[in-house]
């Protein structure tokens, strides 16, 4: 009998190409993904060395980082580096015969939408991508993670990376979580507590009664900061959920090919009794509404509490502490909802899909955003887009005054014309709240799209529960 | 890729914790689809003000530190983006070695492919390295890789490891690419098993 294996275990099990003596892997890679910014260098090194794509079926492209997310993008670019970069992926997409959604698909969006809307993201596989985020792919039991830009030509040409393997880690979340309390919440919570190093070296498994109440949407949500941990990649065991939100999409298994995957699927968990490296239990009803105060995603706290002093630290954080606050402009002592904001951005890889959309339209419906306030919704794809269009939610943000814009990764990094200024404080649904992140000197919270919603009405960082006791 | 295999150069002290690669390459400077000439704006808002002035307090603009090839760091290093324009920015810079407690996982793999040795060591000997950095340009820093080696101006020295694969990697400038093409037959075998096991992949 075989000793008990983790989840992380059987899938990296069945995807090793060659061992080497020293432990280093040869892994398969099942599902590449790329974007403009980091191929661009991959697909030039093939050209001089007269490399092809090695198995262009299983490689998908769309351009995301850097595109605006305003009308009139599909015919022309106004940033030229920015035009270069899209005009270099589609082409790079057309002479190595790879799967592209240019922009003006409706299927475009960001790589991490796109990927899982489009059934190219299934249990069990292996996806990779030039992109941090890739680890929202684990919510679907995926093992997923980012790569730079040599591994990227690497994955390419050999559809395969060197590998060594990670440790096991456990995050468990138990029971139920409160009202007002989303997964974004979790996952900000999970590296408050382990801080942006605690996972690194280690492959999280995320479990638990309030890991399995989430949809898929907020399992991709929690999934995709595993990163912002330090893990290399997070992951969640499949489960019927699963299996509901991927049958019929366009590239998921039909027939007796569906039937043949569920029996694998439904293999796919952790075994009575596998080791884990390292554990860590969170309750759900400790969970409360989070916002991040400084600038590293692990400077969490609720909404109720208030701006630490750097004293509260220690070592090296204590100098970083105080740079942050200096950074983000910040009174120790001073109460987190007291904390004003001029900008709101809704999307990003962890949270533009439908749900986000809903839960921040259910706060904002019939409401209007405070005057002078800059509000925008950016969806993940063009089908969320149109989804929400058809749900009655676009109508929602545009009377409330928010901006409803084209898809793409927009200001979570700012690499297009969407960008704060220097001083600019913004309630953003994003991963990263890095100095200079969202433009330089800009200043980023971190927090839900119900949290980012309820902030655009009030005009300052706001405890969303207030206003849901408003509304009921 | 450039071989590693020893470095005598100055080291610069950047104590900071979560150096994150926003901050070593921002994102403005990803928007080129080549690999060099970073350099110049490596950690360019921590170096320039707004209107592209030298910011003097700034470490690498220190005339101590401005041929800096090394750069002794705070814990995780490197954290946040998979941007391989980071590596790319410090080696363009010319830095070779990163010495840290810990760095992200990405960013740690990205370095061996660029010819740049990330090395981690314990929290006493980061500080004793940190120490010596800030002596500035005379204070001249040895790393051997093959004796696997950081020796400080003063002659103390201390051990690190380092994985077997990427030594040999970096000691001889190796492609993995080719190295991994050498095992073609394996991958055409593995992908043949896998059709079969699991064909709606």
């Amino acid at each position: 009998m075989t000793a008990p294996r983790t989840l992380y275990d059987k899938i990296w099990d069945d995807h090793v190409v060659h061992q080497a003596e020293d432990g280093t892997c040869l892994l398969y890679i099942d599902r590449h993904l790329v974007h403009e910014v980091t191929s661009p260098q991959a697909f030039e090194g093939l050209r001089m060395t007269g490399r092809k794509v090695r198995a262009p079926e299983k490689t998908i492209a769309v351009p995301d980082h850097n595109v605006p997310t305003t009308a009139g993008r599909d015919t022309h670019i106004d940033n030229e580096e920015s035009r270069i970069q899209v005009e270099a992926l589609d082409k790079n997409a057309r002479d190595f015969g790879i799967n592209y959604y240019p922009v003006s698909d409706i299927r475009q969006g960001i790589v991490h939408i796109v990927g899982p809307e489009q059934g190219w993201t299934l249990p069990g596989m292996t996806v990779v991508c030039g992109d941090s985020h890739t680890a929202t792919h684990g919510a679907f039991g995926s093992l997923a993670h980012g790569i730079g830009t040599s591994e990227v030509e690497h994955v390419l040409a050999t559809q395969t990376l060197i590998q060594k393997k990670s440790k096991n880690m456990k995050v468990e979340i138990t029971g139920k979580l409160r009202p007002g309390v989303t997964a974004k919440d979790i996952t900000l919570s999970v590296i408050g507590a382990t801080g942006t190093a605690g996972g690194t070296g280690y492959v999280i498994e995320y479990c638990g009664e309030a890991i399995r109440d989430l949809s898929m949407e907020g399992r991709m949500t929690v999934c995709n900061m595993a990163i912002e941990g330090g893990a290399r990649a997070g992951l969640i065991a499949p489960d019927e959920k699963t299996f509901e939100y991927i049958k019929g999409r366009p590239h998921a298994p039909k027939g007796a090919a569906w039937e043949a995957a569920m029996t694998y699927w439904k293999s796919l968990f952790t075994d009575e009794g596998a080791h884990f490296d390292k554990v860590v239990v969170l309750k759900g009803e400790d969970i409360a509404p989070v916002v991040t105060w400084g600038t590293s995603p692990e400077d969490v706290l609720p909404i109720t509490g208030t701006v630490p002093a750097p004293e509260d630290f220690t070592g090296g954080k204590v100098e970083a502490a105080r740079r942050s606050l200096e950074y983000m402009g910040l009174t120790p002592g001073m109460k987190l909802s007291d904390i004003k904001i001029d900008t709101v951005f809704i999307g990003s890889c962890t949270n533009g899909r439908i749900e986000d959309l809903r839960a921040a339209a259910a706060i904002l419906k019939g409401k209007k955003i405070k005057p002078g306030m800059r509000a925008m919704v950016v969806p993940g794809s063009g089908l969320v887009r149109a989804q929400a269009e058809e749900e009655g939610l676009a109508q929602i943000f545009i009377d409330a005054g928010f901006e409803w814009r084209l898809a793409g990764c927009s200001m979570c990094l700012a690499m297009n014309p969407d960008q704060l200024s220097p001083g600019e404080r913004c309630a953003a649904t994003s991963n990263r709240n890095f100095e200079g992140r969202q433009g330089r000197g800009g200043r980023t919270h971190l927090l839900s799209p119900a949290m980012a919603a309820a902030a655009a009405v009030t005009g300052h960082l706001t405890d969303v529960r207030e206003m849901m006791a408003e509304t009921v | 890729m450039d071989k590693f295999t020893t470095l005598t150069g100055v080291a610069a002290p950047m104590p900071l914790v979560n150096i994150d690669t926003d901050m070593i390459i921002p994102k403005q400077f990803l928007k080129t689809i080549q690999r060099s000439g970073l350099g110049k704006n490596l950690f360019d808002e921590m170096r320039y003000t707004q209107d592209g002035a030298e910011i003097a307090d700034f470490v690498l603009n220190q005339p101590a530190y401005r041929k800096a090839e090394i750069i002794v760091a705070g814990d995780n290093f490197g954290c946040g983006s998979s941007r391989e324009h980071a590596p790319w920015a410090l080696l363009d810079f010319g830095i070779r070695c990163v010495i840290s407690t810990s760095f992200a996982d990405i960013f740690f793999n990205n370095c061996f492919k660029n010819g740049i040795l990330p090395i981690v060591m314990p929290q006493e000997v980061v500080e004793v390295l940190m120490e010596d950095a800030k002596k500035g340009e005379n204070a001249r820093m040895t790393v051997d890789l093959e004796a696997q080696t950081v020796t400080t101006s003063d002659g103390q020295s201390f051990g690190f490891e380092v994985d077997p694969f990427r030594k040999h990697c970096l000691l001889n400038g190796l492609d993995d690419i080719g190295l991994t093409l050498e095992k073609v037959a394996s991958i055409d075998t593995f992908e043949a098993k896998a059709n079969l096991l699991r064909p709606w992949v």
